[in-house]
């Protein structure tokens, strides 16, 4: 009989290959189609009417000229009573055309009353509530023992998710069934409650999610706009496209919060750190406040505290944004290590690797590995020959830095059901009620159900994207790989050993001695003794067979099919301009293990994706608000500003595969790649110009300002 | 946007005659890069645009006795792919090759690039031009990184975002403007641009029915460069920008203009920088005089002092880039 367990290497045939992406013709020709594109017969477009003052009491809302409108076909309004934050939801229109709908919105007239408002979340005193406080060890025993306490301030600014893709949907509420086709992350769970407010129960509501352009942490509900594109259909009886516009989903669909902290830290003159006290404060605008892990990955340092203090703002809330908490508290720490590693005369890798013995994973010998990893991202950049202290004293304006982080994360499978169906003719289907945020895993389950079924790739048909698909859990917290490749592996296997079941007697062994392998089932040992698969499945009757997998995420544990607690590497180069202040990444490498990959390709390909996307954070990205009037300031993608390919310099990518890294079985990587690059950029630009820049993103005027403060090379 | 007028005539005489002689109620349409962007914004509401895409003579470079005549409506790509413009004119390659969007390129016009709104994040986010309320300036007290740092006494802190005016200011390109009856006059481009006392007024000298027609650039064989300050490599703003030019005679520069874009409401005519530069045999040093005399005199808001040694280093590297041409 078949069995779950993942195949040894000799043994994979698609499994940790590098395989294209499945639907990477369909993306670049235009054929997928996204929520935005559907435009179905009887198409209403909706315009959200939202607030224009940071903080205001609502004293009324008159929809009376927007629906008077020609053209304009629904109206709905909240029984809000108070905004907190400008481009807050207060009303909605639906018409015939987007322009129609646009020039509706504006005739909608609503009575603000205004209030005071806080923007501003850089000084601490503004937090409200009582600040969380965690200490291990004695901090203030400890410093006194220190050789040499350094302490700095650091800071990461609000960022937005930026989705290419808005948040939104087309709904269409028909026969009491309510069909939504959202852009999401969660298309299993999505409308668990959605039908509320319409009336249609959860076993009426239909959701379609085949494509969508990125969510990274904020898509995973049905939001307001879900509530009143289902509101808006339902007094039309049409269907409404609702999707947010760029200023929109940059104001109120979702930030990462901001993190700015005070840090003192202390070492002995070996290198050893003995102490680190860190305050941290930040807001999450109308939403909460975690303070990030000071110190990250390094948590065994024997004496710690952390004081966090959160700010509420009149600002759209916060929401997981990649590896939530993981990026800032990477920097603040990455970058306090550094700073003392000068102060100490160290070379930052040799500061790390002496203090690796503070890092733990579960299960897993983590100074091991980070130092393994260390290696070989030293290796790739050539870290002996470019490597010097602090400040590149060659001649001329331009210097040249490098800087490394490590990073980790958990990633292990959730929970996730797959149906796999054998055909009497030889055709495969495998059924899931997951998404594919872009990441490639329609490709993936192909590749674990072929290579189960000793088929090729092209024999499985991959459904996805559906709620009545068996169900699959959220692609939150880099799950979604270890779930579905557990839930399929184990569909097709169940499958599978139905059909050795039926081929053991045509073959004259028990369905234990039989395997699948290259188009046939044959008796393991003895190959000779084989039957074609289309023969094999002809042998299974009328009906098809059709088998559930089901990942029990404490289960597939236990198996070593899944697991949790991923790490990696990473370096920088780059060269600062000191008479412009210009950053310019040379080049960035990545190690990166994820227990068994499925599929290398894809998986150097979500490395690289992390890593444009933690540049743009480290040198670009930032929600800048006016104090005055709470509006943000570049709620566009002209001054929100993202990396372009000529922007990201060179990017290697090493994924760590073989013994020790395979047998923990499949885990997630979506997030993890991203939390390091700002850390190793920020300290490769302290590295390159001999200064701190505490502040992200590094931008020129924040550059040019920490030259000019004492100690800068200008 | 709201629902306008739209017009396309053939002749430029049909053009001006559909202009208002009221700022906002019309439109001209170019190449449509800012114009459709500030439609979307509601930064201007008209009743009418006035497209110029049927003109043809609009569009085209020409020797001229003496220069170089570029139409309105010749767009980007086509003039940084001239010849001329590429012997003769450096300083405009670097420039628009620095906007650095194919699409821009291919669409936008020499005449839109000139007469193309402030991108005052103010000013789009809906509180005016010159961003008051009462009497306070949003940007004075504000979020100014991207604001003015000379010119800024009065109430405009904005700052031109033009790409070629400060290289055409610095090669004392001529325009034409053609207005109702299709009259002519010509402006010297440094006299084109202007900065707006109130809300009524716009950033260029043209009167609402007139149509910037043409530039004219004079080849003198200046020696001339544009060196931006761009942090990101694709499509975006320059932090600051400088473009010169100067006459060579016996190894010493005889005249010099030394222009300076996104740090005023105009394209800023540094004219110390020109006036250290003369005389001197252009090196490293009087490279870097030049660039230190173009900071001279800037007052920085509360978020953009970075821009005074950009200034230096833009003016200096320019110089060294023209010296080099």
């Amino acid at each position: 009989m078949a069995k779950t367990d993942w195949p040894v290497a000799e043994k994979r045939t698609l499994i940790g290959k590098r395989i294209d992406r499945a639907d990477g013709p369909a993306k670049a020709t235009g054929t997928a189609k996204y929520s935005y594109d559907l435009n179905k017969p009887g198409l209403l477009w909706a315009k959200l009417v939202t607030s224009p003052h940071p903080k205001a009491e609502i004293v009324g809302i008159d929809l009376s000229a927007a629906a008077a409108l020609p053209g304009v076909k629904a109206t709905w309004k909240d029984d809000l009573k108070e905004a907190l934050y400008i481009g807050q939801i207060v009303a909605a229109v639906a018409a015939e055309t987007e322009e129609i709908a646009t020039e509706a919105a504006r005739l909608v007239k609503v009575d603000y009353k205004p209030g005071e408002h806080l923007i501003k979340d850089t000084d601490p005193s503004a937090s409200t509530g009582n600040p969380s406080k965690r200490e291990v060890g004695n901090v203030d025993e400890a410093f006194p023992k220190s050789d040499v306490v350094h302490s700095g301030n650091y800071g990461c600014p609000v960022i937005t998710h930026c989705c290419l893709e808005p948040h939104g949907q087309v709904t269409e509420l028909k026969d009491g069934e309510l069909y939504v086709w959202p852009s999401t992350q969660n298309v299993s769970r999505y409308a668990d409650r959605l039908g509320e407010s319409v009336d249609v129960p959860q076993n009426k509501i239909h959701v379609e999610c085949q494509y969508m352009g990125g969510g990274f942490g904020s898509k995973f509900g049905y939001d307001k706009w879900g509530t009143i594109g289902a509101l808006l259909s339902k007094q039309t009886g049409q269907p409404v496209k609702l999707m947010l516009d760029r200023d929109l989903e940059l104001m109120t669909a979702g930030n990462r919060p901001s993190a700015f902290a005070k840090v003192k830290i202390g070492a002995t003159k070996d290198g050893v750190i003995n102490a680190i006290d860190t305050e941290v404060w930040g807001t999450g605008g109308t939403g909460g406040f975690n303070a990030p892990t000071v110190p990250y990955v390094f948590t065994k340092i024997p004496n710690t505290r952390i004081t966090g203090k959160g700010i509420r703002t009149n600002r759209g809330g916060q929401r997981a944004w990649r590896a939530p908490n993981h990026p800032q508290g990477c920097f603040i720490t990455m970058s306090a290590f550094a700073d003392l590693a000068a102060e100490l005369k160290m070379d930052e890798m040799e500061f790390l690797l002496k203090n690796l013995q503070f890092t733990e994973r579960p299960e897993f010998d983590a100074p091991k590995v980070y130092a393994e990893e260390l290696k070989i991202a030293a290796d790739l950049i050539g870290y002996k020959q470019k490597a010097h202290p602090r400040s590149d004293k060659t001649p001329g304006p331009l210097k040249r830095g490098l800087g490394v982080s490590i990073h980790t994360w958990a990633g292990a499978g959730h929970a996730s059901e797959c149906d796999v169906t054998i055909n009497p003719d030889g055709s495969v289907e495998a059924r899931i009620g997951t998404q594919d945020l872009g990441v490639g895993t329609r490709t993936v389950i192909a590749q674990v159900v072929a290579d189960t079924l000793g088929l090729p790739l092209e024999v499985v048909k991959v459904l996805i994207g559906r709620n009545d698909y068996p169900q699959s859990g959220p692609s939150g917290g880099s799950t979604t790989i270890g779930g579905i490749s557990v839930s399929s592996r184990q569909a097709a296997t169940t499958a599978l050993n139905t059909l050795l079941e039926s081929a053991s007697k045509r073959l004259g062994v028990a369905a234990d001695a039989l395997e699948a392998n290259g188009g046939t089932i044959r008796e393991a040992g003895k190959p000779t003794n084989k039957i074609s698969w289309k023969d094999a499945c002809a042998l299974l009757g009328p009906n098809p067979v059709t088998k559930r997998g089901v990942n029990v995420p404490g289960e597939s544990a236990k198996a070593k099919l899944t697991s949790s607690g991923v790490g990696g590497a990473q370096i920088a180069d780059v060269s600062v301009d000191i008479e412009t202040g210009v950053v310019t990444l040379n080049e960035l490498v990545a190690v990166q293990d994820c227990g068994l990959i499925v599929n290398l390709k894809l998986a150097e390909s979500q490395v690289f994706g992390a890593l444009i996307m933690g540049t743009t954070s480290a040198l670009f990205e930032e929600a800048i608000y006016d104090s005055r009037t709470g509006q943000m300031l570049n709620a566009d993608m002209e001054f929100y500003r993202l990396a372009g390919i000529k922007d990201v310099g060179k990017l290697k990518v090493h994924m760590m595969t073989g013994p020790g890294y395979d047998d923990r079985g499949v885990i997630g990587l979506g997030e993890p790649p991203v939390i390091s690059p700002a850390a190793a950029i920020a300290n490769a630009v302290a590295n390159a110009c001999g200064v701190r820049v505490p502040n992200l993103p590094l931008t020129p005027d924040r550059v040019l300002a920490a030259l000019s403060q004492k100690g800068g090379i200008a | 946007m709201n629902s306008f007028e739209y017009a396309a005539p053939k002749t430029l005489k049909e053009a001006v005659s559909l202009l208002s002689d009221t700022w906002g109620r019309t439109e001209i349409l170019a190449g449509g890069t800012d114009l459709v962007t500030s439609l979307k914004q509601q930064v201007t509401k008209p009743n009418r645009v006035v497209s110029l895409r049927n003109i043809k003579e609009l569009s085209g470079i020409n020797d001229k006795r003496g220069g170089v005549a570029i139409g309105a409506t010749t767009t980007l790509a086509e003039l940084i792919e001239n010849k001329d413009i590429k012997k003769e004119f450096p300083s405009l390659v670097t420039a628009v090759e620095g906007i650095g969007s194919p699409q821009i390129l291919s669409a936008g016009t020499v005449g839109g690039d000139l007469c193309q709104r402030p991108r005052c994040w103010y000013f789009r986010n809906g509180h005016g031009l010159l961003a008051r309320q009462g009497e306070m300036s949003l940007p004075r007290d504000g979020e100014n990184r991207y604001h003015a740092i000379f010119g800024n006494d009065g109430s405009a802190l904005f700052v031109n975002p033009s790409s070629l005016g400060p290289a055409l200011v610095a090669l004392e390109a001529v325009f034409t403007l053609t207005g109702p009856g299709t009259k002519e006059r010509t402006v010297p481009a440094a006299d084109f641009f202007r900065t707006p006392k109130t809300e009524s007024e716009r950033e260029t000298v043209l009167k609402p029915n007139e149509i910037l027609t043409g530039i004219f650039i004079p080849t003198k064989g200046l020696k001339n460069a544009t060196y931006e300050v761009r942090h990101r490599h694709g499509f975006d703003w320059p932090y600051v920008t400088a473009s010169v030019a100067f006459a060579l005679k016996g190894g010493a520069v005889s005249e010099a203009r030394i222009v300076l874009g996104h740090v005023a409401p105009v394209p800023w005519l540094a004219a110390g920088a020109g006036s250290a530069l003369v005389k001197t045999a252009v090196g490293e040093t009087a490279a870097a005089k030049c660039g230190d005399a173009a900071a001279q005199g800037a007052k920085p808001l509360s978020g953009n002092a970075y821009k005074v040694q950009m200034v230096k280093t833009a003016v200096k590297r320019a110089v060294l880039a023209a010296a080099a041409t």
